[in-house]
């Protein structure tokens, strides 16, 4: 004889609905998008997807941005709490009412105590049921006891369905004596639940004063997100209250929902315990049917984005599955709206990456997301902050694809072999286009080759042809790759050993974009190099000097170290308010066509402000695009590149 | 005929009147600051592409307004887009959308139109 008894109540339908739809919308989506990786992708998944020494950094990474979000605490003490309370706090009551409702049905299995099952039979919410034994009786499990019964020997086998952690206090009103931890485990749950009202309660006081968080402007959300949360949001009071109603008719709360319990008056809640379980279901299962349509479908997406990342994916120039992957994981946190220039400077707050991702998302196609994604200045603030670490200036530019008008450009007319190229020379310096306005710093660049005795070919020194960057920035793939392959061919049939650049436009476009054999160096890295290797004397002058972060070296590339090194060597240098990652763009980065000038100049007097905000002589900066912006807005402060502060001050 | 060291030579004017204007208009529409445009001609002075080819801003400006289309699709092609004029304009003329524009305008030409071009 066995005797079967496992909880159930009406009030868990919603919550199985919920979920069956949750998992299979969201199976269906990973595999539809996984169907859609590019053969790179495949065949990074492929050859890494079981190494160790991938898969157990992308865990690592996994439990410390899903749960411990790291990342947004280091940007945002106060919002890192708000989503550390909901990821990791929700998590460990789902954790540990598993694991504590396993301990209570191992304990009841162990103490098969007759009399409770038949107390069972009676209470609500459990059905216990007699079964015939068909199996052999020896090769039953060994934990479970005997009982002597009147029909004879019997077993119970208390069945634990997985929902049973989820409603644990409903089902389980008196733990068996063997579970001592039970109240230790009540009040481990509460403390949880309070966890997570310190996050609910900060994503209310978000709403009214985002301020406090350090955010001047919070996401603006759709009906459907904000339906979304709003279910989110009633999850966690509405099981409050049942667990404190059960707790009030049956004493097993824990330190809190028992508090909160006494409140009541038995008589009067008797009667809603089993409706307020139920509208708990329900929010659960409102709640777990929005999340695949919604921001937080974040929650699993983000994880398999690190995942996929930590193997070595990368966002590709068309829209692949990662892509999908990248759209998904956005949380719309808003922390991008934060930095960005077109909001702080101009109030544009409509343009953000945030909202980018929501508009791509929802195949808001047409003008709309047109205008979004073209009114951009590319200056990667956006990429840097994001706590997720989306690849949005990717994501930009894929949107920026200009489709059927971007065919093969009409470039026959750039000569083959340009110019006699020095087979002597070890480097190649190309100039860029830009660098042809500012002629201050190409001078000097030539000045500082000489000085260090290095051979090099100047090699858009008469007509410059483009990096192909720009193009690339607004969405003209196949023309940019025209311009690439040229400039590819004659670098490398120039024999030099390595290119040296001045502009961090062509930089960025030489070291991420091109497949060049050779490396690629900014010429302040170069300098910084040739002055370590004290292959170039220089000395050092009075002028205090401020620096500007060229948003393509910067944030781009990461190149903060070495023009500050320079500029040390040479200078005095001073920190400004906005430096390094968080530095302004000057306003006239390429990546922009809608902004007209004098936008462009606004920005500008915003950047420039936070470089001269300190006494100082000189502003320095990296890029002649950035040189010319602020050249042409002041004649209080010179303006140079890092290259001609060392030009001026090289001892021959 | 006799060589007089001179020839006359066939009318350029265009019949204003012939022309439409339309995507003239919408360019304006689209990219306003081109009104301020004087064809001073410092974007074809300082263009990357001019200086291997008689590609010229000025001259393609003078024929979208004329609604000279026929070699202007070809031509714009030619530009990188670098951007170099958009910093040397005196006039503040946004010129790389303008460019852009321009090509999105011209593609948007219906085919049969297009085709018709291209026979005449």
């Amino acid at each position: 004889m066995k005797i079967q008894a496992f909880p159930y109540n009406d009030f868990v339908i919603p919550f199985l609905i919920g979920t069956v739809l949750l998992f299979g919308i969201i199976i269906f989506k990973y595999i539809k998008w996984i169907r859609r990786f590019d053969d790179a992708q495949r065949a990074v998944i492929r050859s890494n997807w079981y190494l160790p020494w991938k898969v157990f950094p992308a865990i690592w990474e996994m439990l410390r941005e899903g749960l411990l979000h790291v990342r947004i605490l280091r940007k945002n003490l106060v919002l890192g709490i708000m989503h550390q309370a909901f990821a990791l706090g929700w998590f460990l009551l789902i954790m540990v009412g598993a694991i504590e409702s396993r301990d209570a049905f191992i304990s009841l299995n162990h103490e098969q105590d007759i009399e409770y099952v038949r107390q069972l039979e009676n209470q609500t919410g459990w059905s216990v049921k007699d079964k015939e034994q068909k199996k052999d009786p020896e090769q039953l499990n060994q934990r479970r006891y005997r009982v002597e019964t009147e029909s004879g020997p019997a077993r119970i086998h208390y069945r634990r369905p997985f929902y049973v952690g989820i409603f644990y206090r409903y089902f389980v009103h008196e733990a068996p004596a063997t579970f001592r931890l039970h109240r230790r485990y009540a009040d481990t749950m509460d403390a949880l639940l309070l966890y997570v009202f310190l996050g609910l309660t900060l994503a209310v006081v978000k709403i009214f004063y985002s301020r406090m968080m350090g955010m001047r402007r919070t996401t603006k959300h759709t009906i459907v997100d904000r339906f979304a949360k709003f279910s989110l949001w009633m999850i966690f009071p509405l099981r409050l209250l049942a667990e404190s109603v059960t707790a009030c008719l049956y004493g097993n709360g824990g330190f809190f929902t028992q508090a909160v319990g006494n409140l009541f008056d038995p008589m009067i809640v008797r009667g809603l315990e089993t409706s307020l379980w139920m509208f708990y279901s329900l929010m659960l299962g409102v709640f777990f049917v929005t999340m695949p349509f919604t921001r937080y479908m974040h929650i699993f997406t983000e994880l398999l984005l690190i995942y996929f990342r930590k193997l070595g994916m990368k966002e590709s120039p068309k829209k692949t599955g990662y892509t999908y992957f990248e759209l998904n994981a956005c949380s719309r946190c808003g922390v991008c709206i934060q930095g960005c220039p077109m909001d702080k400077v101009l109030g544009n707050h409509e343009v953000q990456s945030v909202y980018l991702i929501r508009s791509i998302r929802n195949q808001d196609f047409g003008r709309r997301l047109k205008n979004i994604a073209e009114n951009c200045l590319m200056c990667d603030r956006c990429t840097v902050d994001c706590p997720v670490g989306i690849d949005l200036s990717a994501l930009r530019r894929q949107t920026r694809d200009k489709g059927p008008i971007d065919t093969i450009g009409n470039y026959s007319y750039i000569p083959d072999d340009k110019q006699p190229f020095n087979a002597m020379s070890r480097v190649v310096y190309f100039g860029g286009c830009m660098s042809h306005l500012t002629p201050g710093i190409t001078q000097s660049m030539e000045r500082i080759f000489q000085a260090a005795g290095q051979r090099y070919w100047y090699m858009d020194k008469d007509a410059s042809i483009c990096c192909g960057r720009p193009l690339r920035q607004q969405g003209f793939t196949n023309q940019s790759d025209e311009l690439r392959r040229k400039n590819t061919e004659m670098i490398e049939k120039s024999g030099a050993s390595m290119l040296v650049t001045s502009c961090p436009i062509c930089y960025q476009s030489f070291k991420k974009e091109y497949d060049l054999k050779i490396p690629v160096m900014h010429h302040t890295e170069y300098i910084d190099m040739l002055i370590k290797d004290g292959r170039l004397k220089v000395r050092h002058d009075d002028r205090h000097v401020s620096y500007h972060d060229p948003c393509e070296l910067g944030r781009g590339c990461g190149i903060y170290d070495e023009p500050r090194s320079v500029l040390s060597a040479v200078t005095n240098l001073q920190k400004t308010r906005y430096q390094r990652e968080k530095s302004v763009c000057c306003g006239f980065n390429l990546g922009n066509t809608k902004l007209s000038v004098e936008e462009q100049t606004r920005i500008r007097n915003v950047s420039l402000e936070n470089l001269t905000s300190k006494p100082v002589d000189a502003i320095a900066t990296a890029c002649p695009m950035c040189k010319k912006a602020f050249q042409r807005a002041t004649t209080q402060y010179t303006v140079r590149d890092i290259a001609e502060f060392v030009a001026e001050n090289i001892i021959d | 005929m006799p060589d007089f060291g001179f020839s006359i030579k066939k009318s350029r004017g265009e019949d204003l009147d012939q022309v439409s204007l339309d995507k003239y208009r919408q360019l304006l529409e689209r990219e306003p600051s081109f009104k301020r445009c004087f064809q001073c001609g410092t974007c074809s002075a300082t263009c990357s592409a001019r200086q291997f080819t008689d590609f010229s801003i000025r001259h393609i400006h003078t024929a979208f307004r004329r609604g000279d289309y026929e070699t202007l699709e070809d031509e714009l092609k030619k530009c990188m887009l670098c951007g170099k004029c958009t910093l040397a304009c005196p006039r503040g003329v946004n010129l790389r959308p303008l460019i852009i524009s321009m090509r999105q305008l011209l593609d948007e030409t219906p085919v049969e139109v297009k085709r018709r071009r291209r026979q005449r």
